[in-house]
């Protein structure tokens, strides 16, 4: 439903106060709906429309139980289109349209500039649809029991995508076969004829040879570098039916369109809070509506003891970059002082703070943005912990206030979503068209039955036998198989 | 209206029953949410699947935020990503919230159903409903719908130029006039029956009582769930049968002798009166704990079961709860042999679901 005359107008005020601030943004169209309304949305990532699938059900009974019962409610949904689509909830105050239309401009602003949404594709919402429809049709053709458990089987791999690719990645096609070289000569480093034997002396021409050889194998290996994007790979040489490599494709589009999402989850909702406080306490909020928003939005950015808020965290580390830039307290000069008191009082007046936190919105994803601006001033004072399964007690604790800790437990907590890397590096293995993957090991186990039931769909879909090598902290590295006489394991040596 | 959602929720709904997708099953975990409601706290069964994926073990901990010291437990539940909202107390007491009666008819399972129920003369039964929701040009003037002819009226003078805003009469004539009209509706009518006896006396004690009633309430809970339309009626008997009314069933104490055939003859007697077997899909339940008085009445029971009772019902179904030792009823039904006799014994909580089964499972 389209929103009132009296919130269009609204609109408009708050999004000229927004452009005044410097946000560049999408349009925005606001849809009002109701609780079910939005609770349906909510379940399907924010597409009114998806491929029909038990998961949305799944996320909207959750979703309905909890508001049922007062646990959450969601004030606000917005995706990343153009023009962007942002879903009021019914049942707010006029205060809380406010609050959410500014940090709807948040959002919208920070999808629009973050580098990282640079490649996606803004009109998802057509895409969606038409997902939506070609999987109805396959439903209809093949029937939703087979359909549904292919979509499954490729759901459980969506994580094996390559974050790292700038977007999705469709690969050019490929250049023609090079004629192989014959017998390809050594290469040489050019030199008059009576300084070769001192310039190209034989070590080295053998160095030259045995690189060759080895690029040259490397070519013949199948993938020939270590493929990060199973999905991709999988679409392209997994001997698949036709509807079998549409829904495949869809799932990885899909994955790929959400990714950025999760790689900026805490400057996302902390650059749309710093916005929101910012027109709401600036602008927009009129004098009786003070304990109505300080209420809801000390409600957003509350922290709960053993978990770390995303909007908290991303709104604070915002202000601090403002405030230590206007102070000039950065480089090496800041660094350098040893001195708390010194660093505290430390006022340069360069005042380029507001310029900086539009930088920093723009080129950041949450791993730079933690790892450039999350100090060790930043950790103390809001009291930052890492916490840890006490085995003996059955409970988690707090186990460090290490600063050191704190950043590399967040860190890799962030880095791949906090997803194992897992490559494909033999597609041939032992020349029988078995796929072998290898899990790049940091530290942290894979959740072993979990990973025998992956492979099983991955097997599913590859087609021939899958193993995966995985190490683990007890024992030294273990291989897991899945054929048709099902899933293996066994220790490597 | 009906959301489009709803499709992927009841699937999803079938998939935690267990009746699709059994490979899924082992992927269910039996969340919850931690709520609120006054000052208990309520703990919100929320099923959820997730599908396996390459994840790092558990137990890895996480960053979090707050006072406290090196070795400050963060208090049980989820940390991190948690599915609950926090703020659970360490040692508060968590109360399982009920869940709706829908719900749990759900969780019966899709498996039951009435055995044998069969359309029962058609015509004979479905009756009429007359609804006035049509317009028509003619009819009573009683039946005159006034705001509709004045709009007729008003759209015609409008239309002709013969509306005057500063002097607006508007003057329906008898092409304007709207009377309201009815449409009749064929009306399906209850056409299955459902009898519950039981032993009210005084040898069933509090506790069989509840074993009964439990039992009874359950296939009661889930027959009106899938047969919205369905006739019940309630009979309690000791030495002599009356019927009673649903709340009375469920709550009545009586003692006094046995005597089952009482019953059983009161069942009849109301089928014959109300219920023609032609007309009628027919089911009866009858619970007692397996003792009665005397061979006689045994006799008497199995003639009226297997002269009148049998061969007018779909189904009559004899659950004997907690027997003592001794002749029961239980194994002097077992002489008759006939399809539509089930017996079933309800010892303990446990069985009443397995009793359910073995009335209402399909093909039974």
């Amino acid at each position: 439903m389209p929103i009132s005359p009296d919130l269009l107008d609204l609109q408009a005020t708050i999004e000229a106060h927004a452009r005044a601030f410097g946000l560049d943004f999408f349009e925005i169209r606001y849809e009002m709906l109701d609780y079910r309304m939005i609770n349906q949305v909510a379940a399907y990532d924010g597409f009114p429309t998806r491929y029909a699938h038990w998961r949305f059900g799944m996320e909207y009974e959750r979703l309905s139980k909890s508001y049922a019962y007062g646990l959450h409610r969601i004030y606000e949904m917005v995706i990343n289109t153009d023009p962007c689509y942002a879903y009021l909830m019914a049942s707010n105050q006029r205060v809380d349209q406010k609050l959410v239309m500014a940090h709807v401009c948040g959002h919208s602003d920070f999808f629009k500039n973050n580098l990282w949404f640079a490649h996606t594709n803004r009109r998802m919402l057509d895409e969606m649809a038409n997902h939506a429809t070609r999987v109805r049709r396959h439903i209809e053709r093949h029937g939703l029991e087979k359909v549904e458990d292919f979509i499954d089987a490729c759901l459980s791999l969506d994580n094996l995508i390559d974050v790292h690719a700038a977007g999705i990645r469709r690969r050019p096609a490929p250049e023609p076969e090079a004629e192989t070289p014959e017998a390809y000569a050594v290469r040489r480093l050019p030199a008059k004829g009576y300084m070769d034997a001192f310039i190209n002396p034989p070590e080295f021409l053998a160095e030259q040879h045995k690189k060759q050889a080895e690029a040259e194998q490397q070519r013949q290996h199948f993938p020939p570098e270590p493929e990060r994007d199973v999905l991709l790979f999988l679409l392209e040489h997994a001997p698949l039916e036709n509807w079998q490599r549409d829904v495949l494709d869809i799932i990885r589009e899909e994955a790929y369109y959400f990714a950025p999402q999760r790689q900026t989850k805490i400057m996302n909702e902390g650059w749309a809070s710093f916005v929101h406080t910012h027109l709401m306490t600036e602008k927009v909020m009129m004098p009786d509506e003070l304990i109505d928003y300080a209420e809801h939005h000390s409600g957003t950015v509350a922290a709960h003891p053993g978990r770390l808020n995303p909007y908290k965290l991303g709104l604070e580390l915002f202000r601090d970059i403002e405030d230590r830039w206007n102070r000039g307290a950065f480089g090496p000069e800041y660094e350098a002082c040893a001195d708390q008191r010194t660093r505290q009082e430390w006022d340069k007046k360069l005042e380029l703070g507001r310029q900086k936190v539009f930088d920093v919105r723009r080129i950041y994803n949450d791993v730079g943005f933690v790892d450039e601006f999350l100090t060790e001033d930043f950790a103390r004072q809001h009291k930052l912990f890492t916490f840890a399964y006490n085995e003996d007690t059955g409970s988690y604790e707090i186990a460090s206030r290490d600063f050191q800790e704190i950043k590399k437990r967040l860190l890799f907590q962030l880095t791949n979503f906090g997803q194992p890397l897992v490559e494909i590096v033999d597609a041939n293995h032992e020349n029988r068209g078995e796929l072998y993957l290898v899990h790049r090991f940091e530290g942290v186990d894979l959740d072993l039955p979990f990973a025998r039931d992956t492979l099983r769909n991955l097997y599913k879909v590859w087609g021939r036998p899958a193993h995966i090598e995985t190490p683990t902290e007890a024992e030294d590295r273990l291989l897991f198989s899945h054929g048709p006489g099902g899933g293996t394991r066994r220790k490597l040596s | 209206m009906i959301l489009s959602i709803e499709q992927d929720a009841s699937r999803f709904r079938k998939i935690v029953r267990g009746a699709v997708r059994r490979n899924l099953r082992k992927y269910i975990s039996n969340g919850e949410l931690i709520g609120r409601r006054g000052k208990d706290l309520v703990s919100i069964p929320v099923p959820q699947i997730e599908l396996p994926h390459f994840r790092f073990g558990n137990g890895q901990g996480g960053v979090g935020q707050g006072d406290g010291e090196v070795g400050t437990p963060l208090g049980p539940g989820e940390p991190a990503d948690g599915g609950g909202q926090a703020g659970n107390q360490p040692g508060s007491h968590i109360l399982e919230v009920e869940l709706t009666l829908q719900e749990l008819v759900e969780l019966l399972g899709e498996e039951l159903g009435l055995p044998r129920i069969q359309p029962k003369s058609k015509s004979q039964i479905e009756g009429q409903i007359t609804r006035y929701n049509g317009l028509r040009r003619a009819g009573p003037e009683g039946l005159r719908h006034f705001k509709r002819t004045y709009r007729e009226a008003l759209k015609r003078q409008v239309i002709s130029g013969a509306y005057d805003y500063q002097k607006p009469a508007i003057l329906p004539i008898h092409d304007d006039k709207r009377y309201r009209s009815w449409k009749t509706y064929p009306r399906p009518e209850n056409n299955a029956v459902i009898f519950y006896m039981m032993d009210v006396s005084g040898s069933m004690t509090q506790r069989k009582k509840e074993l009964v009633r439990l039992t009874a309430f359950w296939i009661d809970a889930w027959l009106t769930a899938h047969y919205p339309q369905l006739a019940t009626r309630y009979l309690v008997h000791d030495a002599a049968a009356h019927e009673v009314d649903a709340h009375t069933f469920y709550h009545v104490r009586e003692s006094g002798g046995t005597c089952i055939s009482s019953a059983y003859q009161l069942c009849r007697d109301i089928i014959r009166q109300d219920y023609p077997a032609q007309d009628w899909n027919i089911y009866a339940f009858h619970f007692s704990d397996g003792e009665n008085f005397g061979d006689d009445d045994d006799r008497r029971c199995m003639e009226l079961l297997s002269q009148e009772l049998l061969p007018q019902a779909n189904l009559f179904g004899y659950g004997q709860v907690q027997s003592a030792a001794g002749r029961q009823f239980f194994d002097t039904l077992s002489a008759i042999q006939d399809e539509k006799l089930v017996r079933a014994k309800i010892g303990e909580d446990e069985d009443i679901y397995s009793a359910i089964k073995t009335f209402l499972g399909r093909g039974a």
